[in-house]
């Protein structure tokens, strides 16, 4: 199980199988678990993350040494292909394994307080496990293969826990909705994964890598396929329809799922198979233009939304199109995505689960029309939730300048256009978060009577305090540390930031961004709620349309679907029910022979012996 | 001397062997088990007889007491326990069964014809010199039976003592219930009396004339109809009930005409008179067709 | 006289024993005409016997006869059990096999 990989690092299975074994615990155990079930959920992950630290370490004692295989066992052998149950320990999945573990554990110990009234509180953190697990198999993979294991299994988990108040239609209708686009995501990664095979003749990571380098279109039609996978994981235009609906899960689900960790693994998936994209410089362009597409879209549908929750989603695309837009610009942007991605994590989580907090004050209002002046009532719950939002606008020296900066200035040096439409953007950025602020937390209150906002117990405000604290600080931490740690797997950058008091012209623009966005949110919102109704929020409000594309494209859909189910039905299955029809009347006179009569048997037997008296009689006049 | 055994050995395959097959059509085609029975008691029989003119007498008389004494006893021993009330119908009840058995029988016959019809080439060798040598048929086939074939015939012994255990298992029946007693059968009868008002006294005792005195007569009810149960089923399953109700009737009708006519010419007023039919209806039992379809409007 | 009238003679019983298997539907013929077939086969050894002058066809005549008894008798205590079972010894009456 360690496959000669000695240390911490050795045993990295154990990253996966404990969520694993504790969700199999607190789905099986029955009711008995429910007084202790979630604190033995909380240790699921905690201890992983302590894992993960010890592995760190140790990889940092070893610099020379880059990537661990910790092979277990060989999973699939059919014909040439072969697939391990390994295990690739490197720098990035490293970086996703501790942010996973991280964040996933504060949120875990959030979620302690926020499910207490829940009845099925055991089930949820058994879900959770589950989605744990396999986020963990996902980035630790060192193969395709064995990624899509994790990456199903985590599709599996933002099922169940976006529908896990499944008595609400909508909830339900919300999960069915985020499987189905993620299956088409999926194809594409399956897709990916033939190709692949039938050219490599492997899905290793190590495997593919080399063999790409001199490939011909193909190579561009499998970035093409990964793009499309991760599109469907990641809410990226035009899969991106779900992320919103998925707001009906519990509010920890959205905080951990949809918004720190798993909607990046199609980041993830585009940093990992960097090697293709290098190749292909078509597949890096729809990577970024796909991103940028989507950072805009997801930032004008935050401007017009008024659930506090689908503010945020819209969010979530929108930075996640920045780290999209990042890993399409090839080595420059690689590292830099996985940056964002990683203060995205803490400032995002932090985000929601202020979000989280402010819905358990209000009895689990999510319209901030119903909000207002809660800065006063809950003093910390403010507080952590400016820190992310200076985190997310990019306030300098807070992690958001550092890593969106650098993605800017990147995309800059590819294409000005590109860093043009970034630049705005953060523009948008910065007003709807200064919007979504003021709505909640100053001006008048307009709650009900009914409700009695209150400051959130002390189990959820501590991993707020943490996440804020990295929220503020994480950028400037790992600003100097990232590129050089992640160059292994993403290439050298051109030009590596050697300091935190670095300003060039983008910097400057973007500061000048950031006071815009804000400055035009305080003008229009500084009063409260205005009556909004113009072309641009209508259309944001209905999310771009994105809903009505679907229903065309389904109906579009099942007209092919029925014409080729005529045709299946009258001609493929009328030839498959024509054989077993004559199969069904064959044994049915046949079943008819055997009557049960001992006479009929008797008289069977007397045709027989007829028929042999006469092969022999005929054989003798023969010979 | 020869030619004179040939000719014996001849007279008697060509008298019994026509009669063998009149008795095996019998056997197939008699419409009562008992009568098959006898027609293959008579087959066996025969067959015997050629065994012994083929030079076996121990066969022919271990046929004799074998088949014809003990297997045929079982088999009428069984019919007498499973009651003559089964009788076989002839009617066909499997479809094409009949057309397609006889086909095939034809068809059997003939080839099984064809074949052995030239089955023996060459003159007969005779056993007369293997039995004289041994001082008889019975003295060599002991020889043989006790000699070479010692061991299968133990273990045909065996076998057989083994059949015998396994009838005695298998036809034994434990009773489920205590047998009905005289106590019983009266605390039961009233019990169903009280309950599906079911009679309480025995069924009538069959009718007793002075024409006739048999119990295959239904006893007559004060109307002139029959007595329902007067008669008993097996007589009635057979076949032998006599089920004339005008016949039986007519006697007592007549008197009672010839009474009301004396009488009305007595005292002047008319009186009832029975209908009587013009002549004397025959006294007949069930016919079997009519016991037939009796049975099936009972199923 | 020629012996091979005797082997046509068993062919023609062995025939109405098949016969009266096949178109009969008491139990008790269906035995009889089983019997009726294996006379006919000992009728064909004990010619073949004679012909052929070796006692061993007669010898194969006596045991096919005690096994025909031993045959005989469980068969019999078969019908009676399911006669009693079934009061019926018509081998239609149910389908036995299909149970």
């Amino acid at each position: 199980m360690t496959g000669g990989v000695t240390g911490a690092v050795g045993l990295a299975w154990l990253l996966v199988l404990i969520p694993f074994a504790v969700a199999a615990v607190l789905l099986l155990i029955g009711r008995v678990g429910d007084r202790w079930g979630h604190w033995l959920g909380v240790a699921g992950l905690v201890v992983p993350f302590g894992l993960a630290v010890a592995m760190l370490v140790q990889m940092l004692a070893n610099s020379g040494v880059e990537s661990y295989f910790v092979k277990w066992f060989v999973w699939l052998q059919a014909g040439s292909l072969r697939v391990d149950a390994g295990l690739q320990v490197d720098h990035l999945s490293l970086a996703f394994v501790l942010l996973v573990t991280g964040v996933g554990s504060l949120i875990f110990i959030y979620a302690v307080a926020y499910m207490a009234h829940d009845p099925g509180r055991r089930r949820f953190f058994g879900f959770l496990n589950i989605f744990a697990g396999s986020m963990l198999l996902l980035v630790l993979a060192d193969n395709y293969a064995l990624l899509f294991v994790g990456w199903e299994g985590v599709g599996l988990a933002s099922y169940l826990l976006i529908g896990f108040w499944q008595q609400k239609q909508s909830a339900a209708l919300a999960a069915k909705k985020a499987f189905i686009m993620n299956r088409i995501g999926d194809l594409g990664l399956l897709s990916a994964m033939a190709l692949l095979f039938s050219h490599v003749g492997s899905v290793n990571f190590v495997a593919v890598g080399p063999s790409v380098a001199g490939g011909g279109a193909w190579v561009g039609l499998v970035g093409c396929l990964l793009l499309l996978a991760a599109c469907g994981k990641s809410a990226q235009f035009p899969l991106q329809s779900w992320l919103l609906d998925a707001m009906e899960g519990p509010t920890p689900v959205s905080a951990l799922i949809h918004a720190a960790t798993m909607v990046t693994a199609g980041v993830y998936l585009v940093v990992r198979s960097q090697f293709v994209f290098t190749v292909s410089e078509v597949a890096m362009w729809a990577v970024a233009i796909v991103g940028v597409v989507t950072l805009l879209m997801g930032a004008w549908i935050g401007t017009a939304k008024a659930d506090i929750k689908k503010v945020l989603a819209g969010s979530t695309m929108s930075q996640i199109g920045y780290m999209m837009l990042a890993a399409g610009l090839g080595p420059a942007g690689a590292a830099f995505a996985i940056f964002h991605l990683l203060t995205h994590g803490a400032f995002k989580a932090n985000l929601f689960l202020g979000a989280g907090s402010v819905m358990h004050a209000t009895n689990d209002d999510v319209n901030m029309m119903h909000f207002g002046a809660l800065r006063k009532v809950m003093p910390w719950t403010f507080l952590t939730f400016a820190c992310g939002t200076l985190a997310l606008i990019g306030f300098p020296f807070i992690s958001g300048y550092y890593s969106k900066d650098h993605i800017i200035t990147a995309a800059f040096d590819k294409s000005p256009v590109l860093g043009a439409l970034a630049l705005l953007g953060a523009v948008v950025t910065a007003y709807y978060m200064t919007r979504l602020v003021i709505l909640t937390f100053f001006g008048e209150k307009r709650w009900g009577d009914d409700v009695h906002p209150h400051e959130a117990p002390g189990l959820m405000l501590v991993p707020m305090v943490i996440l804020a604290v990295a929220s503020l600080g994480a950028g400037a931490f790992l600003n100097n540390h990232i590129v050089g740690w992640l160059a292994p797997v993403t290439g050298e950058p051109p030009e590596v930031p050697s300091s935190l008091f670095e300003f060039t012209w983008v910097t400057g623009a973007a500061f000048g961004a950031l006071v815009i966005g804000v400055l035009a949110g305080w003008l229009v919102y500084r009063r409260g709620p205005v009556n909004e109704s113009n072309f641009l929020l209508r259309a944001a409000d209905a999310e771009l349309g994105a809903n009505a594309v679907n229903d065309v494209v389904v109906l579009a859909s099942d007209g092919v679907t029925d014409s080729v189910g005529v045709v299946d039905r009258y001609l493929v299955d009328g030839g498959a029910r024509g054989i077993y029809r004559a199969g069904m009347g064959l044994s049915t006179w046949i079943r008819g022979l055997q009557n049960g009569k001992v006479r009929s048997y008797g008289l069977m037997m007397a045709v027989g012996v007829v028929v042999i008296m006469v092969a022999v009689v005929v054989a003798g006049q023969v010979i | 001397m020869i030619g004179m055994a040939v000719n014996l050995t001849a007279v008697t395959f060509w008298i019994c062997a026509p009669i063998m097959v009149v008795l095996g059509f019998g056997m197939v085609l008699a419409r009562k088990v008992v009568h098959s029975a006898l027609c293959l008691a008579g087959l066996m029989v025969a067959l015997g007889v050629l065994y012994a003119s083929l030079n076996a007498p121990f066969l022919f008389v271990a046929q004799l007491i074998v088949y014809t004494g003990s297997v045929m006893m079982l088999f009428l021993f069984t019919m007498m326990l499973i009651g003559v009330d089964t009788a076989d119908e002839l009617k066909e009840t499997i479809k094409g069964q009949r057309a397609a058995a006889i086909v095939v029988v034809v068809a059997l016959a003939g080839l099984l014809g064809f074949t052995v019809l030239h089955g023996i080439v060459g003159p007969s060798a005779g056993l007369a010199g293997v039995n004289n040598a041994a001082g008889g048929n019975a003295q060599a086939v002991a020889q043989l039976i006790f000699g070479r074939y010692a061991v299968a015939f133990e273990a045909a012994s065996a076998l057989v003592i083994t059949a015998a255990l396994a009838a005695m298992v298998l036809s034994h029946a434990e009773r489920l219930t205590p047998k009905e007693r005289q106590r019983e059968r009266a605390e039961r009868r009233v019990r169903q009396f009280a309950s599906d008002a079911l009679p309480v006294a025995p069924n009538p005792a069959p009718g007793v004339y002075a024409r006739h005195n048999a119990a295959t007569y239904p006893a007559l009810l004060p109307d002139g109809t029959a007595a329902p149960g007067s008669v008993a089923p097996a007589l009635e399953a057979r076949g032998q009930a006599v089920v004339a109700e005008p016949a039986l009737k007519l006697p007592a009708q007549s008197l009672h005409n010839r009474l009301a006519a004396q009488a009305a010419e007595l005292d002047g007023r008319p009186r009832l008179m029975a209908d009587l039919p013009d002549a004397a209806p025959a006294l007949t039992a069930k016919t079997d067709a009519s016991a037939e379809a009796d049975q099936e409007v009972e199923k | 006289m020629n012996e091979n009238y005797y082997l046509v003679l068993a062919a023609i019983l062995f025939a109405i024993g098949v016969a009266g298997f096949l178109t009969r539907r008491n139990a008790l013929l269906i035995f009889m005409s089983i019997e009726l077939m294996l006379n006919a086969a000992n009728l064909t050894l004990v010619t073949f016997a004679d012909a052929v002058g070796d006692l061993t066809g007669q010898i194969m005549a006596f045991f096919v006869m005690v096994v025909a008894a031993a045959e005989v008798v469980v068969g019999l205590a078969i019908i009676i059990t399911i006669a009693r079972s079934l009061h019926t010894a018509s081998i239609d009456a149910s389908s036995w096999l299909r149970r």
